[in-house]
């Protein structure tokens, strides 16, 4: 960042803490899209652990069944379903669809395209996110 | 060089009698001289009424004459008076400081915007993302028939465009912007909500040529519909919604 662009960078950018949830929802989108990204990566090096034949696979496999191993499967269930969920509202938000309608302007000038339909879609994803957490704990440390 | 001053006996511009004050921060930094900014203190005292730019011209006028401040209209029209107000950018005159609700009150130049000194940003990247979507009507034939008197809207036409139409250039919104913060070569919220605000435009014949303008790098496809642009915005503009809307004519969703 230079000093005469004045940039509020990386930090400003990341900072969730002044324009509401929906600038909440637009950094853990890119977070879980990251998160998902990287469990990716790591997915298709774990299951080529089938190449070390049965005892390779199992062996690798035993990470996912300690605590850590239940923990870490759980965050991605959260950020798969978090992303999945935002994701759908998103592409349809970035179509124009349930981003209100122009209207002549009126103070205390609320925007249309911050409105409850969207606020339902991301509360919605989140709490979704969290239930298929909670239900995926509960299964993997129900075993 | 940080000072804390109270006006005492000289005459400002709210009464003296006013039984309250809060602490007014300005940021102060000259590019050409200043390695860092620094923040000045004042003690400035407030009605109900009394708006972020009338504090800051009190001290302009009691303390410190050097303060770098640019306004006019004082009625949110011009777009001069944007900064950042305890964090968030808002323009200076249409900001109550009794609906800050805080006894500090911190000013600094807006983000996003190169400083010129204190207060004052540089506009030239935003007007000239502003001319690039060619902020006119386009169609061919710019002169009436000899019978016309004007190309006629139905209310419902002009309801398409009106609220984009009420932009100020006040660049708020870029500063909000989390595309903006770390690409400055996005067109920007601004700049979109007014191609929009024309291709929406019954009288306009210019949307292809809007659309190909944005369907760029750095063009439209950077918004991620954070929607801060949408909450800074002070002339109920809704850049967000007029950004989604052309980007339901490049995917097909709108024709
Ligand atoms: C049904 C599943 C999914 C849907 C509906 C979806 C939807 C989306 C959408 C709409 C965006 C754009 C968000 C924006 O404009 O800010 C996005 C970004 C992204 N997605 Fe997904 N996605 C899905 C699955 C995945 C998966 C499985 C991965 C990882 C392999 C992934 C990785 C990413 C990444 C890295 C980004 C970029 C984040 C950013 O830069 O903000 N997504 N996704
Ligand atoms: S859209 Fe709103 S915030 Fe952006 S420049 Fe125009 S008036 Fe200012
Ligand atoms: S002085 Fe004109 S908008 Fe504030």
């Amino acid at each position: 960042m230079t000093e005469d662009e004045h940039r509020e960078g990386i930090k400003g950018m990341a900072n969730p803490g002044r324009y509401g949830i929906e600038r909440i929802a637009y950094l853990l989108m890119r977070l879980t899209g990251l998160g998902l990204l990287g469990y990716f990566i790591a997915h298709v090096y774990e299951t080529s652990n089938i190449l070390r034949g049965r005892m390779g696979w199992d062996d690798f496999l035993a990470m996912t069944q300690t605590t850590e191993g239940h923990i870490f499967l759980a965050l991605v269930i959260g950020m798969c379903v978090f992303h999945t969920g935002n994701g759908i509202r998103i592409m349809l938000g970035h179509g124009g669809v349930g981003v209100g309608n122009p209207a002549r302007p009126d103070y205390p000038y609320q925007p249309a395209s911050q409105n409850y339909r969207q606020k339902i879609g991301i509360y919605s994803s989140i709490v979704l996110a969290a239930v298929a957490m909670m239900y995926g704990m509960a299964v993997m440390f129900g075993e | 060089m940080a000072q804390v001053s109270s006006i005492a006996d000289e005459q400002a511009s709210t009464p003296l009698s006013s039984p309250k004050s809060i602490v007014l921060r300005i940021s102060k930094f000259n590019p050409k001289l200043d390695e860092s900014s620094k923040f000045m203190e004042f003690t400035v005292p407030y009605q109900k009424w009394t708006t972020v730019l009338e504090a800051i011209l009190d001290v302009k006028k009691h303390f410190d004459h050097s303060v770098a401040v640019r306004y006019s209209c004082r009625q949110a029209t011009c777009g001069s008076c944007g900064m950042m107000i305890n964090g968030k950018p808002k323009l200076a005159c249409f900001t109550k400081i009794s609906e800050l609700d805080s006894d500090v009150v911190t000013v600094e130049p807006m983000n996003n915007f190169p400083v010129i000194r204190d207060l004052t940003v540089g506009f030239e990247k935003l007007f000239e993302k502003h001319q690039k979507i060619q902020p006119y009507l386009i169609r061919d034939d710019s002169e009436l028939e000899s019978d016309e008197r004007e190309f006629l809207q139905s209310p419902q036409e002009v309801e398409q465009y009106i609220q984009f139409a009420n932009c100020i250039k006040c660049g708020l919104c870029n500063s909000a912007c989390p595309t903006m913060a770390t690409d400055s070569s996005f067109v920007g919220p601004q700049a979109l909500a007014q191609a929009y605000r024309y291709v929406a435009d019954s009288r306009d014949k210019g949307k292809d040529t809007r659309l190909n303008i944005i369907d760029e790098s750095h063009g439209i496809w950077r918004c991620h519909f954070a929607g801060s642009c949408s909450q800074v915005c002070p002339k109920g503009v809704d850049p967000a919604m007029g950004i989604q809307f052309l980007r339901g004519y490049l995917l097909g969703f709108r024709s």
